[in-house]
């Protein structure tokens, strides 16, 4: 990969994103302690989390649907981009009226792509709500959305680059801080 | 990043298979296939070309490929426009480019151009910083159905690579033979022609096998059998003897249906299909049929089309000093 070098700093290791996790799994079954639900899962580290929140909430009674988004379809910035996106399938293989959805993503920042992801959930059908779990929040929000569930709320700047690596996509679980190199640094 | 290759720029226009680079042909099929896992869900159609204005502008007939390309938009949510040409100034003599100078006023994002001649829709493409997708001009070229060919093709045989496609029929007049065998062939597949001889063009590419009796060309082995429709209305009596003739040489007999069933050959045929003539009915309801596939895909293909090529947009015309 070529264009400019990164610095990267550790935000989060294992340990603590293992209870970021873990704190957004007991908030879920605090909130439903039983009954129907899904965790729903944005390409491609959404789906990880959406896949451990299942593992750790697969004792419910009954235990979670899993699906997954691909939200290409819904970006409001196909114009500025200059390659085809790679667009991956979306599944959402139970019936979405009346469901109670808890799309998962691995970091929340400006709200864009949650706004996608609700536009898209709600064209499958009617829903009788979404929530949203979120490993981290890095706040600088452009859009009025929230986190129902948070792991982690990481104070940055608008120009830093947030990377969350999990052990499904990215062989360690950790959060990092990536800044470009400086020239001649 | 995943495993894939560097994603690839995206271009302005769809006019040929030739000027595609293999990979992105592929890429043209596997966005293909998101859009028809939509075709399942209750709300048909995505935000992707929201507030895009799509202008059909169809020189020659056609009911299933401009359906096809207006649901595909639609589908997109782009507003489609169809310029109804034959009750237009063109009847009074207005050349293409004066059209395509009016609808380059009306600020259209993508023009869907079918005529008659080879060229027109690179002759726009030049005019015009919408995007063009060619649907058809004359003899030259087809790519979207091509790419629908090739994306109905691989749902059943997921590696084209060494496959054989033995195309049959009038393939002086067919710009699907042309873009098909194109298109398959850039997939790394092996092309065979058979038709009739006074319409198999002495320019077949070189590519392509050519056969003299449909015994030879089964004998080839191949792993589907694509049947060009034969075009009556641009038949003249002089290329064939009559239409039983080209049945009993041509095409698919009951008796050769037979073969083609023992030995799991796929049939393809880019419709609408004159029963009797290309093929005898039992083919249609044959499990190994892609006929009715065909349709479905093409809208599917389309959308990846519409979706994937990108206009010049005033800001970026400017930047660049690009457009006209």
């Amino acid at each position: 990969m070529s264009g400019p070098a990164f610095r990267s700093t550790p935000l989060l290791d294992a340990d603590a994103v293992e209870a970021g996790i873990a704190g957004v799994a007991e908030g879920i079954r605090r909130r439903h302690p039983d009954g129907p639900l899904a965790v729903v899962g944005i390409h491609t580290r959404g789906v990880a989390l959406a896949d451990r929140l299942a593992q750790r909430l697969a004792d419910r009674s009954p235990p979670p649907d899993r699906g997954a988004l691909d939200i290409s379809l819904y970006r409001d910035d196909l114009d500025n981009l200059g390659t085809i996106p790679t667009i991956r399938s979306s599944d959402i293989p139970f019936p979405v009226d009346g469901a109670t959805i808890v799309l998962c993503d691995d970091v929340l920042f400006t709200g864009r792509t949650i706004r996608a992801a609700v536009d898209q959930l709600i064209d499958y059908g009617r829903p009788a709500c979404i929530e949203l779990a979120v490993l981290v929040d890095r706040g600088n929000r452009e859009l009025p959305i929230a986190a129902t569930y948070t792991g982690h709320t990481l104070d940055t700047a608008r120009t830093d680059h947030i990377a969350v690596r999990f052990r499904e996509t990215d062989g360690e679980d950790a959060v990092v801080l990536l800044r470009p190199e400086e020239a001649g640094s | 990043m995943s495993a894939a290759a560097a994603p690839l720029p995206r271009r302005k226009d769809l006019l040929d298979i030739e000027s595609l680079a293999p990979e992105e042909v592929v890429q043209l099929l596997d966005t293909a296939r998101p859009f028809k896992e939509l075709f399942t869900r209750s709300v048909k159609k995505v935000p992707a070309l929201r507030g895009k204005s799509v202008l059909m502008l169809f020189y020659e007939p056609s009911t299933r490929t401009k359906t096809s390309f207006e649901i595909a938009a639609k589908r997109l949510s782009a507003d489609v426009t169809n310029f109804a040409v034959s009750t237009s100034s063109v009847v009074k003599g207005e050349s293409v480019l004066d059209t395509v100078e009016t609808l380059q006023a009306m600020k259209v994002d993508y023009i869907v151009v079918r005529h008659s001649s080879p060229g027109v829709p690179n002759l726009i493409a030049r005019h015009t910083r919408a995007s063009v997708v060619n649907a058809g001009d004359g003899h030259h070229a087809h790519p979207t159905q091509a790419l629908l060919d090739a994306y109905t093709l691989r749902e059943v045989l997921p590696d084209l690579a060494g496959r054989r496609v033995l195309i049959v029929g009038d393939i002086l007049h067919s710009r699907v033979a042309r873009s098909t065998s194109r298109c398959m062939h850039k997939l790394g597949m092996e092309i065979g022609y058979f038709g009739p001889g006074t319409l198999v063009p002495d320019t077949r590419p070189d590519f392509a096998r050519g056969f003299t009796s449909f015994a030879d060309a089964l004998a080839w082995k191949p792993d589907v059998v694509y049947l060009l429709r034969l075009q009556l209305e641009r038949m003249h009596a002089s290329f064939i003897p009559s239409l039983r003739e080209y049945h009993t040489v041509f095409g698919v007999t009951p008796a050769r249906f037979r073969q083609i069933r023992d030995a799991g050959i796929w049939v393809m045929h880019p419709g609408p299909v004159n029963r009797g003539v290309e093929l005898v009915d039992e083919v249609m309801t044959y499990e190994r049929s892609l006929i009715n596939q065909q349709v479905e895909n093409g809208i599917a293909t389309r959308m990846s089309v519409l979706y994937s090529l990108q206009p010049v947009t005033e800001a970026r015309a400017d930047d660049e000093g690009a457009g006209p």
